[in-house]
């Protein structure tokens, strides 16, 4: 798999309150609606700009905070290819192997990009190609890779459901 | 078995709260028609309740619509037995030791007071848990924190945790468990344990856990839902980081805006003018931070809204029997109805622009409590206490004779 996008460049410590507002965590159920919110109270440009196969280039920390896992959904609803963080919060990290949109550790690779450049990922490979040069990163788990694979934790789980009753 | 491993497990409970409702739009999708263990889950409505909109209404009809479909048994509605849902894990022996808890909380990590492996997840996977039974974990690395002595007077855990998260900072622990042990745990009630691990999630942790003790183990022995098993770090664990602390060596600290290890002394922040404080939350609504509370303001007038918030009622009651209610009201505080009120912004004192809060809860994002121009500072109940009554933040340790 290969994804190629503009760059929307975020620091350090973006939590999930600033992904998603706790106004909205209980009103919203449609994920429509939810992407309409994406990234509200740090940059409300973002989700009137955005564009599908965009790429959320972040510091260290990134989606630190609540368990909500509408901070994930907003940005995969708004067609967010792929994160690359310095360091990502671990359940937003799950939320997002959840909901199949990959969140890649490269430090190296943020300290690279600029905000708006395009960059592209090769998963099957682990490298971030920039445009001041290319970075690897470590593959997902085996297990974080079969998650992704199937489409998320609801498609992996009904595989395993109907595995299971087949054997029956 | 090592740090980095995959495994799976079948937590004991599993715990939802008004986000159940979004749990359990994720549940429809999953091929199965009922739970794997009705008597594994754990609902308990606390975010914004009663219901301030027609919406949040919608959410709390929809958990209880599915607590009657599946027969679940542990159901904690808008009544006199509820409360925040951590303190009713803790306090209806949900929490044990050596249990594994999930919950779709990122403050799950609090039940680890009682000596349980306590963590947050995702709403997905909440929905695939309650389908399977099951959820695959990583072996997490560990951080040891070593206590030791016991606090001065006007400090308390609250000044200890937000100090260990501005030194190990915002992601010093990201997906570690943080373990708790010493004389200086052993000194602590189990409300301040809970302080303690409540936010080890702000330094990123996967889990924080306090030695169980006999306190604990006489605790749980009155009201345990299960069979418990105490467990424990063997003495030649290993560990990716150790730190210590001597806890008479711990100031009144505060957490300024935005980030919970913007921290200093409060001797740093003193005079800062404030709008509204806040005492409660899972963090520091229990008996022994309302009582503190109220040593601060009896007999004495706050000068700017103040709000407390019992984290459940059985403390509100305990907190009305012992008086520490009315102290409370005739210092002019507002006492709400046990649940989270203005923690996460839903309700019950939001804040305008420009207003600045001290609280007692454990978050001070940008926006958290209302409009992204106010502030959040986070303190322990005495200085939220005195400051509630100077109207700027204050040192407790002059503030008030303690």
């Amino acid at each position: 798999m290969k994804k190629r996008g503009r760059v929307w460049k975020y620091g350090d410590d973006v939590n999930t309150d600033v992904i998603y507002p706790g106004r909205y965590t209980y009103t919203i159920h449609d994920e429509t609606e939810m992407g309409e919110h994406a990234l509200e109270d740090l940059d409300p440009a973002f989700a009137k700009n955005v564009c599908p196969g965009d790429i959320i280039v972040a510091g260290k920390n990134w989606g630190c905070g609540s368990s909500r896992q509408q901070a994930v959904t907003c940005l995969r609803v708004k067609g967010i290819a792929a994160i690359v963080a310095k360091s990502a919060a671990r359940i937003h990290y799950r939320n997002a192997i959840n909901e199949a949109l990959p969140i890649v550790i490269c430090p190296e690779a943020v300290d690279m990009i600029e905000n708006g450049e395009e960059v592209s990922i090769d998963f099957e490979k682990g490298i971030i190609a920039t445009p001041r040069g290319s970075c690897h990163f470590s593959p997902f788990p085996e297990i974080v890779g079969r998650i992704m694979e199937a489409g998320g934790l609801v498609p992996y789980v009904n595989a395993k459901i109907a595995e299971k009753r087949s054997e029956q | 078995m090592r740090a980095g491993d995959i495994v799976e497990a079948f937590p004991d409970f599993c715990m939802s709260h008004d986000n159940g409702a979004a749990v359990i739009d994720f549940f429809k999708k999953i091929n199965v028609e009922k739970v794997y263990d009705p008597k594994r889950i754990v609902l308990i409505l606390d975010h914004a309740i009663p219901a301030p909109t027609m919406k949040h209404a919608e959410n709390h009809a929809a958990v209880r619509r599915f607590v009657a479909e599946q027969g679940i048994e542990n159901f904690y509605d808008i009544t006199s037995q509820g409360g925040v849902c951590h303190q009713i894990m803790c306090e209806n022996g949900y929490a044990l030791p050596g249990l594994i808890n999930v919950g779709t909380d990122s403050h799950t990590c609090t039940h680890g007071a009682m000596g349980a492996f306590s963590t947050g997840i995702g709403r997905a996977e909440m929905a695939a848990v309650w389908a399977t039974g099951s959820l695959w974990f990583r072996v997490p690395e560990s951080i040891s924190v070593h206590l030791m002595g016991d606090f001065l007077p006007g400090v308390s855990a609250k000044d200890l945790i937000l100090t260990l998260i501005n030194d190990l900072r915002s992601d010093g622990a990201d997906y570690m468990s943080v373990e708790f042990s010493g004389e200086g745990v052993r000194h602590m009630p189990l409300g301040a344990r809970m302080t303690l691990c409540n936010m080890g999630i702000e330094m990123g942790a996967k889990n924080a856990v306090c030695q169980p003790d006999k306190k604990v183990y006489d605790w749980v022995a009155q009201r345990a839902k299960k069979s418990w098993e105490p467990l424990w770090a063997d003495d030649d664990a290993l560990y990716a980081k150790k730190v210590s602390y001597d806890l008479s060596k711990i100031v009144p600290f505060v957490a300024r805006p935005h980030f919970v290890d913007n921290g200093c002394p409060v001797t740093e922040a003193e005079g800062t003018p404030i709008d509204q404080a806040f005492i409660g939350s899972c963090t520091n609504g229990r008996l022994d931070d309302l009582r503190v509370a109220a040593d601060i303001l009896r007999g004495k007038k706050v000068s700017v809204r103040t709000i407390v918030i019992p984290c459940s009622w059985r403390v509100y009651r305990a907190a009305m029997n012992a008086g520490i209610l009315t102290d409370l009201l005739d210092a002019g505080c507002v006492v709400c109805n046990p649940g989270c009120g203005p923690c996460c912004g839903n309700h019950e004192g939001t804040l305008a622009a420009g207003e600045s809060c001290i609280s007692t809860a454990n978050r001070n994002f940008r926006g958290r409590m209302g409009d992204t121009s106010s502030n959040i500072y986070l303190a322990s109940p005495e200085t939220v206490a005195c400051s509630a009554l100077a109207g700027r933040i204050c040192d407790p340790r002059k503030a008030a004779k303690l």
